[in-house]
């Protein structure tokens, strides 16, 4: 069948430059982005376009997954079937009758199935949104039943459908040839078998055009819609970042410069473009701590407004002009207090199946609040300070330090004769409750010949709240101080006992030049463990049944999951009881991010919540590797007046076994 | 007009030790803080000039290294900073060191009237709350001590209407300018510097003024304009404690028990 060319010849057209001059206005705001290198490691990005975009790891992860991935590739082989369609109704004699007539077969064959299967998929999706919709789908800018969702669904199987009609009709006008390899066309042949055959002719034109300009009306509505994500989610995919997802990029602090993102054009183009490749999809919403305990932070609208704040914008000559605030409220704009809720877990963007990098846009957005306008929850004051003038959070005397040790003997350390430094960090030096477990690793390191020592009075707090904070002047002197202290002394290996410390002098000082081993004592444990130079004296089974919490920094962080599993495998002889949400899907404590020092005002408890979760496991013990988790955990038990269970370090838990020895702490 | 901050260079007491046997501060590793009450005076300093573009001039007696305070505050804004050093200043006592701060500030005051003096009620160092006065004293400002919150500020008329905390009262009064107040920590709460004002006041100088610049009378300054000195410094002995009652098990009830026993010996002001 072929079309009026006067007709469809201009339709086609303006269709293809609306599409492309809608494409090219976002493209160009995107642009307004400040400058950011995504091209390091091409092959390990298109490896991941792979697995991600094309393989839909992420997506089919979860529920009704798999029904999407159906939709998606329907979509890309059907690519194939649509580029024809719309060149052979300007030019007849193309077509895909060309190649080989196996290949031409397989392809058809090709077609009918992925267009069926796609006609169920887009069903099941409109019966779920109507039906059975999951909670995560709503916010306040979404519904589950939206006009756009079902616009979209509805145009998908409109096009479906006029596919197996148009073919359908062909076929059964004996002008379909391979209607052997058309099952699905070949059927709905049999049911227009009952037209009248005069009839046949109009019910092709009438198909073809109901194809045509759906797909044209699509097409066009798709950079206007959520639907943007089938341009933007393949580059998303292939631009995200290759970086741990808690360390931000370094600002340079120079005269006359801004720092962080006080509007939109000082975000990163990523940032901008992951607005257009969110699909509402509420799978970072469904997994962020905030949302789950009322918080006014949901991280999927603060993508979506930054989106809207975007559009809102205007470029005059290449200038962009902020249509209104990205820091206040309304649509388009995040609130303070939506910032501030942010733990920075990182579950969203764990969640994210198409790479959208939630958290580092809330950093920038608390860079700028914080180095701007000096402008941040009044609790933070005592920390910046503090941090500042004494080097850790409570501003407790740096000659405090080395109170934790007062009945052991520990060596400080010296290049030629320890091997490793244990940095102890603020918390395992001042905490009350943390420094049990300092002197429990300190006596595990012992029991087992390693040498190591300690920098005592001279450490120095590693910043990690004030990056996270977005106190990112004061990091940077504080990441500078470390980086010459450790250089200076010829510290090479370092144990931590704190994810946080762990993650920051691992991955964030590398932005510093410094390539340090670093472990966390989880992993170190269990190495000392597998290779037999710690011996326990008796298998630990006085605490019980123990359950493990995954910290965000180390688990989602920096994929640290099995050392400490293994290590209560190893002491216990038996695996730890897993909360319902492990590994990465982990939930948080509700301390990281610098939380751990500001009031928790809104909405319900994050440590009450994972507690519950704990509990309802009936743990005599709750394993942590994190002081932050501690502390938290230990506060929620005192809150819920539970004394079944205690909270352990997974370093306290080892020291049990060496109990009956002559160190007992 | 100009509003006058006096800031001290004071050592973080959090972390001040007495040497029983020589009954002196241990200094060593102690780091240096800006005196807290004065990080206060020097706020409602910033907020007169965010208000009337008053000129705001930091100025601190002490030795060279309290120039690190004054970079401070020329971190939140303060659009000059005076570091008045000299060995001749040493060892002065509050009488000393109102007599050079004076000097400093009618100094200013030549090049432009200055409107106001801003000091914190006390520093946590010396405790005596008698520098401040002082230099209204010798200024013949008006002087407005413990004020806890500035009413209003009427540049045209040069009068000030402030609120004074006392004890179990306020009193609102009202003066002529120039005035001398001096602040309680509950007048604001300080700001904290921006980087680019922090990056701006890398570039800025901390001038030095010496006695030759105040010429002032050696015998009215430093250990010898000093009619007091310290005798003997000295922890009092602490009383034996007790733990009261059990807060774990009994909160409500302990800390009834603990506020009868605090109340009979006289030790809460009702």
């Amino acid at each position: 069948m072929t079309p009026n060319f006067n007709i469809y010849a201009p339709l086609l057209i303006a269709s293809l430059l609306l599409f492309s001059w809608s494409c090219y206005r976002r493209f160009s705001l995107v642009a307004v982005g400040k400058p950011e290198d995504r091209f390091q490691e091409p092959g390990r990005r298109l490896l991941d376009v792979l697995l991600y975009a094309f393989g839909q790891k992420r997506v089919i992860a979860r529920q009704f997954g798999l029904n999407h991935a159906i939709i998606f590739w329907a979509f890309v082989i059907l690519l194939i079937a649509n580029g024809e369609f719309l060149l052979a109704g300007l030019f007849p004699e193309v077509s895909l009758a060309v190649l080989p007539e196996s290949l031409h077969h397989l392809l058809l064959l090709a077609f009918d199935a992925v267009s069926l299967l796609a006609l169920a998929a887009v069903a099941l999706a409109a019966i779920r949104r109507l039906f059975f919709a999951p909670d995560y789908m709503a916010t306040s800018y979404a519904s589950p039943r939206s006009l756009e969702a079902f616009l979209i669904l509805g145009s998908i199987a409109l096009l479906m459908l006029a596919y197996f009609g148009l073919h359908g009709a062909l076929i059964a006008m004996g002008k379909g040839p391979a209607a052997a390899y058309m099952p699905v066309s070949a059927l709905a042949a049999k049911i227009l078998a009952a037209v009248p055959a005069e009839n046949l002719q109009p019910l092709t034109s009438f198909f073809w055009w109901l194809h045509a300009i759906v797909l044209l009306l699509f097409m066009n509505y798709l950079p206007h819609s959520k639907h943007m994500h089938i341009l933007t989610a393949i580059p998303n995919c292939f631009f995200a970042s290759l970086e741990k997802p808690n360390t931000a990029s370094r600002e340079e602090f120079a005269r006359g410069e801004t720092f962080g993102a006080g509007s939109v054009d000082q975000l990163a183009w990523k940032d901008l473009l992951d607005g257009f490749s969110c699909t509402e999809c509420g799978r970072c919403q469904s997994a962020c701590p905030a949302v789950a305990t009322g918080k006014p932070l949901n991280p999927r609208q603060v993508v979506h407004d930054i989106k809207i704040n975007l559009l809102k914008g205007r470029l005059d000559q290449e200038k962009f002009q902020a249509g209104q605030p990205l820091i206040g409220d309304g649509e388009g704009s995040v609130s303070e207090d939506a910032i501030w809720s942010c733990t920075t877990c990182g579950a969203c963007m764990a969640a994210c199946p198409v790479f959208i990098e939630q958290m580092p846009k809330i950093v920038k957005m608390r860079r700028h609040l914080v180095q701007m306008k000096a402008r941040f929850p009044e609790e933070l004051l005592n920390l910046f300070e503090n941090m500042e003038g004494r080097s850790n959070p409570w501003g407790i005397a740096p000659t405090d330090r080395t109170k934790w040790y007062s009945t052991l003997e520990v060596k400080p350390f010296a290049a030629n004769e320890s091997e490793y430094l244990l940095y102890v960090g603020c918390a395992g030096s001042f905490d009350s409750r943390q420094k049990h477990v300092t002197v429990a690793l300190a006596t595990i390191l012992n029991a087992s010949g390693v040498s190591w020592g300690i920098l005592g009075k001279e450490e120095l707090c590693c910043g990690d709240s004030l990056r996270r904070l977005g106190n990112e002047f004061v990091f940077d002197r504080m990441a500078k101080q470390n980086v010459k202290l450790f250089k200076d002394k010829g510290i090479t290996k370092i144990i931590t006992q704190c994810p946080h410390c762990f993650t920051t002098l691992k991955n964030d000082y590398r932005q510093y030049g410094l390539e340090l081993e670093v472990t966390h004592h989880s992993e170190f444990i269990d190495s000392l463990l597998t290779s037999g130079k710690l011996k326990l004296n008796h298998q630990v089974t006085e605490l019980g049944r123990i359950a493990i919490h995954d910290s965000c920094y180390l688990g989602r962080h920096n994929d640290v999951y099995e050392p400490p599993r293994q290590v209560i495998r190893a002491i216990t002889g038996s695996a730890p009881v897993e909360l319902e949400r492990n590994h990465q899907n982990s939930f948080c404590c509700g301390a990281g991010g610098g939380r751990m020092w500001m009031e928790e005002h809104q909405g319900s408890r994050i440590n009450l919540n994972r507690i519950e979760e704990a509990l309802a496991t009936k743990p005599d013990t709750l394993c942590v590797s994190c002081p932050y988790c501690l502390t938290m955990f230990t506060d929620g038990l005192k809150d819920l007046q539970s004394d079944q269970t205690q909270v352990k370090d997974i370093a306290e838990v080892v020291a049990e076994g060496l109990r009956p020895a002559a160190v007992s702490i | 007009m100009l509003t006058v901050v006096c800031i001290k260079q004071v050592p973080d007491t959090t972390q001040v030790q007495i040497d029983p046997v020589t009954n002196t501060l241990v200094r060593e590793g102690i780091p240096f803080i800006a005196n807290p009450y004065d990080t206060h005076a020097l706020e409602e300093a910033l907020r007169m000039k965010d208000k009337f573009g008053m000129r705001v001039v930091a100025i601190s007696m002490g030795p060279p290294n309290a120039e690190a305070t004054l970079r401070k505050a020329l971190a939140v804004g303060v659009d000059e900073a005076i570091l008045l050093s000299d060995r001749a200043f040493g060892g002065a006592d509050t009488l000393a060191t109102s007599n050079v701060l004076s000097a400093a500030i009618k100094k200013l005051h030549e090049i432009e009237e200055v409107g106001l003096v801003l000091c914190g009620k006390q520093t946590i160092d010396g405790d005596t709350a008698q520098v401040g006065p002082g230099i209204a004293t010798r200024n013949r400002y008006s002087q407005l001590t413990l004020v806890d919150r500035v009413e209003s500020v009427d540049l045209l008329h040069k009068k000030i209407r402030v609120r004074r905390k006392l004890e179990g009262r306020h009193e609102v009064v009202e003066a002529p300018l120039p005035a001398m107040l001096t602040v309680v920590r509950e007048l604001n709460r300080p700001r904290y510097p921006t980087v680019p004002l922090r990056l701006e006041s890398e570039e800025l100088e901390v001038k030095v003024w010496n006695n030759e610049v105040l010429k002032l009378d050696v015998n009215s300054i430093g250990l010898k304009g000093s009619p007091t000195w310290v005798s003997r410094i000295f922890s009092p002995q602490r009383e034996k404690g007790e733990i009261v009652g059990d807060g774990l098990s009994d909160p409500k009830g302990t800390s009834r028990l603990l506020l009868e026993k605090l109340l009979s010996k006289d030790l809460l002001p009702v």
